[in-house]
C-alpha cells in the first residue's frame, strides 16, 4: 500500500473539501489506513488514478490454482528474509504426467501422489498438485488425460504450447482455474487472450529478464492479469540468482513489472532435487517435477515446512501424555515442552534407549525449556496440572516423575505438589539413554 | 524493450578471510593452504561477489560409540581406523579431514591424551589435506588434549575446536602459541555468536584465526532458527560489524539424530537416500544462509554438496 505522502502527490491539492475531509492531505491520510475510496475524490485525474492504483497493488501478485479446500495460492509475499516477518505462500510440487503415458504409467503416477503425503509435528505434508503435458500433440488425447487426472481432486497445471490445446482441455475436461503452461516470447499474444478467455493463470517463460518483462506488458493488453513467471533457470546457481532479483525488485519496489510468482520446470533436469530445494528457500513458486521419490520428498517437504514457519510462532506439538517404547504401569514418567524441537529432541532419545516411558508433554505454547520458564509459562503447578490432567499417575503406578536438568531449581516444589518422587535428569536429553538404562530409576 | 535492473546491494561492510591448512611453501605439509569466507554480498550472487569457495571436511571419529551404523556404513571397517577412514575421504573429494577425538571422553573410553594425539600425527602423515580437530566435549580434558594438539601440529596450521563462552582461553592461547586456527561456538543466537567474537578478540585472539559456528540446527530439528541466524549474522556482517564478519562453519552430522532420516520405513522411501539428502538438505540450507565450511558424515551427501556448490558458483 502506498504511502499517505505518495497518494497525496497525485491528489489536485484543492483542498476543496468535497471529499468531507478539510484537505487533500487528510484526505490522503484516509486512502492510506483504507478508510475511504479515491473516487470520493471528484477530480481526480484518470492518470493519477491508474498511478495509484498500480502502486496500491501488492509487490507480488496473488495468484490462485484450482478452487475448492485444495485450491493454491501464491504470490503476495513482502519480505526478502523471513525473519523480518515471514513468507507467507509455500512453494508448492507438482508431478508431471504426459498424454502419451501408458494406463500403467499415468496409474504409476497418481498412485504416487496419493501416497506422498506425511503427517509430521501435526501438520500434514503432502504433493499439492498434478500436470498433464501435451506430448502428442493431439488436443484430444490432451482433454483425455487431462479429464482423468482431474479425478485426483488436486489442482492442476496443463503443458502445451499452442491456445488449442488449453481450450479443448478445459472445456472437455471441466477444469476448474488449471495453470496454462507456458508462452514464449513467439506466441505470447494469442496464448494471454486464451488465458484471458478461460480465466486460466498463465506462465510466462523466458531466459532472458528483459524479454520476460516485455512478454508480462503483452499479455496484459491482450488482457491476462493473472501471471507467473518461468525464468528457465539452466543452472542451480540461476535459481538463487534470477529468483533474488525478481523479488528484491518486487519488494524493494526498484522494478514493478515482474511481481508475478515463480515456476521452476525441472522436468529432465537432473538436478531437479537440487533445484527444487533452492527454489523452496529463495522464492520459488510453483516447482514441475517428472517425479518424486520418497526418500526426497520427505527432505523437501520438510524444508518446506521448516522455511515458511513463522518465526514468531514456533511449530508446537499437541500436550498429553505419549507412550513411548510400550510403557506399562511401571514405567517412569518424563515431562518436557511441547516446543516441537524439544519435544522431537527427547522423544528420539527415551526411543533410542529402547526402555518403555511416559512422556509428559506440558502446554507452554511452543516454548523450549529454559525460553518457557523465564517467560513464566512453566511451572510447577502447570506441570502438576497436566499430570491430573492425562491421569499420567493411574497410567503409570511408578511414582517417579523425572525433569529436565536445567529445572532443578523446581524440584523441591514440584515433589511437594505432585506427591511424586522427583529426579533431576541430564540437562540435554542425550544423556536420557543412559539414565534410563542405568536402573536409577 | 524494458530494462529490468539487478539490485545490486552496496554493502560497507565485508567478510574476512581465514586459512586452513599450511602447505610446505607456508612450512607445513598440506597439500595446499585453503581460504574460507571472503564474501562481498549474500550467499551465490555472483553480481554482489562470490568470496572464497565453500569447503567441504569430511568427518572422522576416532571412536563410533552410539553412531548411527547407516550414516557410516558405506566406510566399511575404515571406521575403526582414522587413517583409513580419512584416507577414504580423501579419495572420495573432501576438501578437509575433521577428526574428532571422542575416544578422550572419561565417560566413554577415557582414551590418554597422548593416544589421540598420536591418532592425529598418523592422519596428518598419511593424508595431506588440511585438519579440523575437536576433542570430546569434557572442558578440562579438552584443555589439556587441545595444547598437545597443538604443539603436535605446529606448523600445519589446524583449525581447533570448539572454543565456547565459559571455555575459550585455554584453547584459544594453545591455537595462538602455534599459529592454528580456532572454530568458536556459540548457541544459535546471533548476539551470543558475536559475544563469542568480542569475548576472544578481547583475550588476544586475531580474528583472522577465528572461523565462528553459530550451531546448524538439523533439518527437521530447528533448522528454520539456524537458517535465520545464518542469515541475520552475514547480514550483520555485511552492514559493517565487525565482529560479526568471521567465516561461518556448519556442523552437518547432527542430521544423523533426526528420527526421519535413518528410520526404515516404507512409505519414506530407501532409508540411506533419505538420510544422506537428509544431511545434504540441512547442508544447503546452511550454504544458502551463509555458510562457509561445512562438516559433513555420509559421502553421498558430500557429493551432492560438492556438486551443488559448483553448481551455485557457476563452476
Ligand atoms: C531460540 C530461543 C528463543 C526463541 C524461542 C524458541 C522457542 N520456541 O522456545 C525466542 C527468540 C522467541 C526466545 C525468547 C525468549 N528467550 Co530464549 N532462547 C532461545 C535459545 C537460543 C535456544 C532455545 C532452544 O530452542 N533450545 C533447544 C531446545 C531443544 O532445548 P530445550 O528445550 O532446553 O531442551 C533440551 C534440554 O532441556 C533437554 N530436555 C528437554 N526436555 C527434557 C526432559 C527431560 C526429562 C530431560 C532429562 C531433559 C530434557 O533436552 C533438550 C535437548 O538437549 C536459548 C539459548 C540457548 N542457546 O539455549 C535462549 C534462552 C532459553 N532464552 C532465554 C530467555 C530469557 C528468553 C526470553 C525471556 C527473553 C530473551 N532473552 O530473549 C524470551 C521469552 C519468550 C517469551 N515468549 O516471552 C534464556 C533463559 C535464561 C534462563 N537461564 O532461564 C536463554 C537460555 C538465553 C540466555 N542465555 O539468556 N528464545
Ligand atoms: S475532494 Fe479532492 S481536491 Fe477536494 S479536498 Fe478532497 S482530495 Fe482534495
Amino acid at each position: 500500500m502506498a504511502t499517505a505522502i505518495e497518494i497525496f502527490k497525485h491528489l489536485p491539492k484543492k483542498n476543496c473539501g468535497k471529499c468531507n475531509f478539510p484537505t487533500c492531505l487528510a484526505f490522503a491520510m484516509q486512502l492510506a489506513n483504507q478508510k475511504v475510496k479515491l473516487s470520493d475524490c471528484p477530480f481526480v485525474s484518470e492518470e493519477a488514478k491508474a498511478k495509484l492504483e498500480a502502486s496500491s497493488a501488492p509487490p507480488i501478485r496473488l495468484i490462485t490454482i484450482g478452487d475448492g479446500p485444495k485450491k493454491i495460492e501464491l504470490g503476495d509475499e513482502t519480505e526478502l528474509y523471513r525473519h523480518e516477518k515471514k513468507f507467507f505462500h509455500p512453494t508448492r510440487y507438482a508431478i508431471v504426467i504426459s498424454d502419451l503415458a501408458t494406463d500403467d504409467e499415468a496409474e504409476a503416477k497418481l498412485q504416487r501422489a496419493r501416497d506422498l503425503v506425511f503427517d509430521r509435528v501435526g501438520q500434514t505434508l503432502a504433493l499439492d498438485m498434478l500436470a498433464v503435458r501435451n506430448d502428442s500433440n493431439d488436443p484430444a488425447k490432451f482433454a483425455a488425460m487431462a479429464s482423468r487426472v482431474s479425478r485426483s481432486g488436486l489442482p492442476m497445471a496443463l503443458m502445451a504450447d499452442r491456445p488449442e490445446a488449453f481450450r479443448q482441455a478445459v472445456a472437455d475436461a471441466h477444469l476448474a482455474r488449471p495453470l496454462l503452461y507456458a508462452a514464449t516470447a513467439s506466441n505470447v499474444g494469442e496464448m494471454a487472450a486464451a488465458a484471458k478467455e478461460l480465466k486460466c493463470p498463465l506462465v510466462l517463460r523466458s531466459d532472458d529478464l528483459n524479454a520476460l518483462a516485455d512478454m508480462v506488458e503483452t499479455a496484459k493488453k491482450a488482457g491476462a492479469e493473472d501471471l507467473m513467471l518461468d525464468l528457465a533457470p539452466a543452472r542451480a546457481k540461476d535459481v538463487v540468482e534470477k529468483n533474488t532479483i525478481v523479488r528484491k525488485n518486487a519488494v524493494k519496489k526498484t522494478f514493478r513489472g515482474l511481481g508475478y510468482p515463480i515456476v521452476l520446470n525441472a522436468c529432465g533436469d537432473e538436478r531437479a532435487v537440487l533445484k527444487a530445494m533452492l527454489s523452496t528457500m529463495k522464492y520459488g513458486g510453483i516447482v514441475l517435477l517428472d517425479d518424486l521419490d520418497p526418500a526426497h520428498a520427505l527432505p523437501l517437504f520438510v524444508l518446506r515446512q521448516n522455511i515458511y514457519t513463522d518465526p514468531q510462532v514456533p511449530i508446537q506439538v499437541k500436550p498429553g501424555l505419549y507412550p513411548v517404547n510400550d510403557p506399562g504401569p511401571d514405567a517412569p514418567v518424563l515431562f518436557t515442552t511441547n516446543f516441537s524441537l524439544t519435544y522431537f529432541t527427547v522423544m528420539a532419545d527415551i526411543d533410542k534407549a529402547k526402555v518403555p516411558a511416559w512422556l509428559l508433554v506440558v502446554d507452554t505454547e511452543g516454548l523450549s525449556v529454559l525460553t518457557a520458564f523465564s517467560a513464566g509459562k512453566l511451572s510447577a503447578e502447570s506441570v502438576v496440572e497436566a499430570l491430573d490432567e492425562t491421569s499420567a499417575k493411574e497410567k503409570s503406578g511408578k511414582g517417579v516423575l523425572i525433569i529436565p536438568g536445567m529445572l532443578s531449581r523446581m524440584s523441591g516444589k514440584l515433589q511437594e505438589l505432585s506427591g511424586l518422587k522427583v529426579v533431576v535428569g541430564p540437562r540435554e536429553s542425550s544423556g536420557i539413554p543412559k539414565m534410563l538404562k542405568s536402573g536409577q530409576v | 524493450m524494458v530494462d529490468v535492473p539487478v539490485p545490486k546491494e552496496k554493502w560497507s561492510g565485508k567478510i574476512g578471510t581465514v586459512a586452513v591448512g599450511s602447505s610446505p611453501a607456508e612450512g607445513g605439509s598440506r597439500s595446499s593452504r585453503l581460504m574460507l569466507g571472503g564474501e562481498n554480498g549474500m550467499p551465490f550472487l555472483s553480481y554482489e561477489g562470490l568470496g572464497q569457495r565453500q569447503r567441504l571436511a569430511g568427518e572422522v571419529l576416532d571412536s563410533i560409540d552410539g553412531t548411527p551404523e547407516m550414516s557410516i556404513a558405506l566406510f566399511g571397517d575404515a571406521v575403526n581406523d582414522p587413517v583409513a577412514w580419512a584416507l577414504r575421504w580423501k579419495e572420495l573429494g573432501a576438501d578437509i579431514i575433521c577428526l574428532k577425538l571422542r575416544s578422550l571422553d572419561p565417560e566413554g573410553k577415557n582414551a590418554s591424551i597422548e593416544d589421540a594425539v598420536q591418532t592425529v600425527l598418523d592422519v596428518l602423515k598419511a593424508v595431506d589435506l588440511p585438519l579440523i580437530v575437536y576433542g570430546c566435549g569434557n572442558q578440562e580434558k579438552d584443555a589439556h588434549a587441545m595444547e598437545a594438539v597443538s604443539n603436535a601440529c605446529a606448523g600445519e596450521r589446524v583449525l581447533l575446536a570448539n572454543a565456547e563462552e565459559n571455555a575459550y582461553k585455554s584453547i584459544s592461547a594453545a591455537a595462538t602459541a602455534n599459529g592454528h586456527g580456532l572454530i568458536a561456538f556459540s548457541n544459535l543466537d546471533v548476539n551470543l555468536a558475536k559475544q563469542m567474537n568480542i569475548l576472544l578478540a578481547d583475550f588476544g585472539t586475531k580474528l583472522d584465526n577465528v572461523v565462528m559456528d553459530p550451531l546448524m540446527a538439523a533439518l527437521g530439528m530447528g533448522l528454520e532458527y539456524s537458517y535465520s541466524v545464518n542469515e541475520r549474522i552475514r547480514l550483520a556482517g555485511l552492514m559493517g560489524d565487525r565482529m560479526l564478519q568471521t567465516p561461518m562453519c556448519c556442523d552437518l552430522t547432527s542430521s544423523w539424530e533426526t528420527r526421519e532420516a535413518t528410520e526404515e520405513n516404507e512409505a519414506w522411501g530407501d532409508a540411506t537416500e533419505r538420510g544422506a539428502w537428509w544431511e545434504a538438505t540441512t547442508g544447503l540450507a546452511a550454504l544458502v544462509s551463509g555458510a562457509d565450511l561445512l562438516i559433513v558424515r555420509h559421502p553421498r551427501s558430500l557429493e551432492i554438496l560438492q556438486d551443488a556448490i559448483a553448481e551455485l558458483r557457476g563452476e
